[in-house]
């Protein structure tokens, strides 16, 4: 099938099937899953500027289907989601000007490239210790200091690295907000306004919605327990993908086309992964979260060397 | 919960085959006719393309969602008498 609009040549079914492979993994992990789209379109020969922009186009559709699978579980916390909003589409603007600078310098491929594989590698380096950290620890040592709403063992969250977002909580730099869903009692807005930003900046710049970022650091740094981090963040990310898809649109960065194949295989994929989350705890999402980063890694590093995408 | 897995499993790949001749369909009848439309947007008018690319994956997604939930409730309550 052809795509006038990037001038590329692609089978539906290629686009289908990587939609729906994102698709259960958005819904399950709540990430955009650009960590595999942007290679995969990348492998194909679309241009690395229709790769960002054209991911942030298909997210938007996938995280309606995937958030309203995760609101009939319970597991959106709106009022975080609608905070995170602000510093996100900040972020994204930020990330989208970046886009825009390295379009003139023809080291585009490369600088998202490496700033791809860089961040990746970290994150999943640093889940792989916290995950066996925990598994070695004491339950009773690092156990969340509530249980969250609807009480389930399943949504029992363990981290052994609990303690910086005590310390995160205890940041005393007002405004602070509540957020009893999540059962923060009290946090600086700045501390979520900084995540969000955090995300955005990466969502633009990278492409997607940078939940490969943002679902960590909503664990890790704001204590957030994983199955709500995963409902909030897809609720987040309709609204800063939205925008990021109409900001990289009118810099002529997205293929509507390529998204609404690929969204077609995603609508799927997406409501199968938020069912599938009923049945894991926090911890083995979290664990099961490690390889994916990995595998965009290795698919990144085989587009940058054998040159698809860089006309 | 074994049982309950199998279960959602038979209900997907159900779901997943009136989806896909639903998808196909889409393709040849919307999709096609949609392409030289939109690239002549995009070339002559950024910005109309812009609102009207949002506009679209917005409009399937929530187009899809309720497709997706409508196929799984009518599957379901068969594949369980």
């Amino acid at each position: 099938m052809d795509f006038p609009i990037s001038g590329t040549h692609i089978a539906p079914l290629y686009l289908v099937v990587i939609g729906f492979v994102v698709g259960v993994l958005g819904g399950f992990f709540g990430v955009g899953g650009s960590f595999l789209v942007g290679p995969a379109l990348f492998g194909v020969g679309v241009p690395m500027n229709f790769v960002v922009g054209t991911d942030l186009a298909h997210i938007v559709g996938k995280s309606i289907v995937a958030a309203r699978k995760h609101r009939t579980l319970g597991n959106i916390d709106m009022k975080l989601g609608l905070i995170m909003v602000a510093g996100t589409i900040a972020g994204v603007e930020t990330g989208a000007q970046l886009i825009q600078a390295l379009k003139r310098t023809a080291r585009l491929d490369w600088a998202v490239g490496l700033t791809f594989i860089v961040i990746l590698v970290v994150i999943s380096s640093f889940m792989t210790w916290e995950s066996l950290a925990t598994l070695r620890a004491r339950p009773s040592r690092h156990r969340s200091p509530r249980t969250p709403p609807g009480g389930q063992r399943a949504r029992q969250d363990r981290t052994a690295v609990a303690g910086i977002s005590r310390t995160i909580h205890r940041l005393n730099l007002p405004p602070f907000v509540s957020l009893p869903v999540s059962g923060v009692e009290r946090v600086s807005l700045w501390a979520i306004l900084a995540v969000a930003y955090l995300g955005g900046v990466l969502s633009g710049f990278s492409g997607g919605g940078a939940g490969y970022v943002r679902l960590p650091c909503l664990i890790y740094l704001l204590g957030i327990p994983t199955h709500i981090a995963v409902g909030t963040d897809l609720f987040e990310i309709i609204i800063s993908a939205g925008y990021g898809t109409l900001s990289h649109a009118l810099k002529g960065n997205v293929d509507i086309l390529i998204a609404l194949v690929m969204h077609t295989g995603a609508a799927v994929g997406a409501q199968m992964g938020a069912t599938l989350t009923q049945f894991f705890g926090g911890q083995r999402i979290r664990m099961a979260f490690i390889p994916l980063p990995l595998i965009g890694v290795a698919i990144m590093i085989h587009g940058l060397l054998t040159g698809h995408g860089s006309k | 919960m074994n049982k309950a897995v199998a279960n959602s499993v038979r209900w997907f790949l159900v779901e997943l085959v009136i989806y896909g001749a639903l998808m196909a369909g889409y393709f040849f009848l919307v999709l096609s006719f949609l392409g030289s439309w939109l690239d002549r947007l995009f070339v002559n008018d950024r910005r109309d393309y812009a609102w009207i690319a949002l506009a679209l994956i917005i409009v399937q997604g929530v187009f899809l969602e309720a497709l997706t939930r409508r196929l799984l409730s009518f599957i379901r309550p068969r594949m369980e008498e």
